[in-house]
C-alpha cells in the first residue's frame, strides 16, 4: 500500500528555512506570502492488506524514527 | 582509565578527539558503531561529524546504532558521556539529553572561533573551570540551534554572542546529575597553540578527571 507521511515542525517553534524562503519570495515580488513552513513529506510503500493495520504500523514508525516528538507532529495517509 | 570514542559512518572528528585526550595524558580508543560491548571503558565521547550523513535528522539514525545500548548503560551507571557537535545531536535523539537541534537561525554554516562563558561548573565538562571564565573555542555546525520546550536542560556553557539562535544561548547542556554533556563548539580543536587556542583543554581535563573506574 502507498502511504504518505507528513512531518510538520510544531507551529510554536522557529523555522529558519521557512523564514528564508519567505524572504526570497518577497524579494521576487510575491509579497502576498505571509508565512512559509518547510514541512517534510515521506512516501512509503508498505506490504499489507488491512489499511488500519498499515496505518498503525506507520504511526509507530513515526513515533520511533520518522518524527522527533520534541520538534514535530505527524499525520499518516493510507492510499487504498 | 579508558574512553571509548564512537565512530559512526560519517563522523570526522574522531582522530582529533583521540589525539587531544592522549595529549592530556588520557587513554582513548576508537570503537565502531556496531560494537555491542564497551566493557572496560570508563567513559564515552561521541565526536563530531555527520553520522549516517545526517539522513532524516541529525542523529536520528545514529541513536539506533547497536553501540548506543552500551552508551545508555554507561550513562545510567553515571559514567561520563560527552557528545561534541553531532555527538550532542545524537544524545538528544537518544533521549539522554533534553531538546533537539534545528538549522542555525540565519541558515549559515558557522565555522569560526566563538567565545563561551562557563555558567555552571557542576558537570563533567566544566568542573575544572571557573564560573564566569570565558573560553575561545571553534564552532563548526549548521544545526547548532538547540531548542528545549521542556525547559529541563541545564546550560553549562553560554555563547557571549548569539551566533545560531540556540535557546538560552546554550553552547553546552547537561543532564540533572551533570554526567552527560552535549557541547556544540569543539574543545578538541582548541588544545594547542598551533590551533589558535588552548581553551578547550580545561574542558577535556574536566572530562578526564570525571572518570572513575567502571
Amino acid at each position: 500500500m502507498k502511504v504518505t507521511v507528513t512531518i510538520d515542525r510544531r507551529a510554536e517553534l522557529a523555522d529558519p528555512e521557512g523564514v528564508t524562503v519567505k524572504r526570497a519570495l518577497h524579494d521576487l515580488g510575491f509579497t502576498e506570502t505571509t508565512s512559509v513552513r518547510m514541512d517534510r513529506v515521506i512516501h512509503l510503500d508498505v506490504d499489507g492488506d488491512d489499511p488500519d493495520v498499515v496505518r498503525g504500523r506507520v504511526e509507530e514508525m513515526c513515533r520511533q524514527l520518522l518524527a522527533n516528538p520534541v520538534l514535530e507532529d505527524f499525520s499518516v495517509e493510507v492510499h487504498a | 582509565m579508558k574512553t571509548a570514542v564512537v565512530v559512526f559512518p560519517g563522523v570526522n572528528c574522531e582522530h582529533d578527539v583521540v589525539r587531544a585526550i592522549e595529549a592530556l595524558g588520557g587513554e582513548a580508543e576508537l570503537v565502531w558503531h556496531r560494537d555491542t560491548d564497551l566493557t572496560g571503558f570508563d567513559g564515552v565521547i561521541l565526536p563530531g561529524g555527520f553520522a549516517h550523513g545526517d539522513a532524516l535528522r541529525t542523529g536520528a539514525i545514529a541513536r539506533f546504532s547497536p553501540v548506543m545500548a552500551e552508551v545508555e548503560r554507561l550513562a545510567s551507571a553515571g559514567a561520563p558521556v560527552l557528545g561534541i557537535c553531532n555527538g550532542w545531536q545524537v544524545l538528544c535523539e537518544a533521549g539522554l539529553l533534553p531538546g533537539a537541534h534545528i538549522a542555525n537561525r540565519d541558515l549559515s554554516f558557522i565555522c569560526r572561533f566563538e567565545e563561551v562563558e562557563v555558567v555552571d561548573t557542576d558537570s563533567i565538562l566544566t568542573r575544572g573551570a571557573s564560573p564566569g571564565q570565558v573560553l575561545r573555542i571553534p564552532l563548526n555546525s549548521y544545526e547548532g540551534n538547540w531548542v528545549d520546550p521542556s525547559g529541563t536542560g541545564r546550560v553549562v556553557l553560554r555563547y557571549r554572542s548569539d551566533p545560531n539562535g540556540s535557546q538560552d544561548r546554550a553552547a553546552a547542556v547537561t543532564n540533572e546529575t551533570g554526567s552527560v554533556v552535549g557541547v556544540m563548539p569543539h574543545p578538541e580543536r582548541a588544545t594547542d597553540e598551533l590551533l589558535g587556542s588552548r581553551d578547550g583543554q580545561v574542558l577535556l581535563e574536566s572530562y578526564l578527571h570525571s572518570l572513575v573506574p567502571a
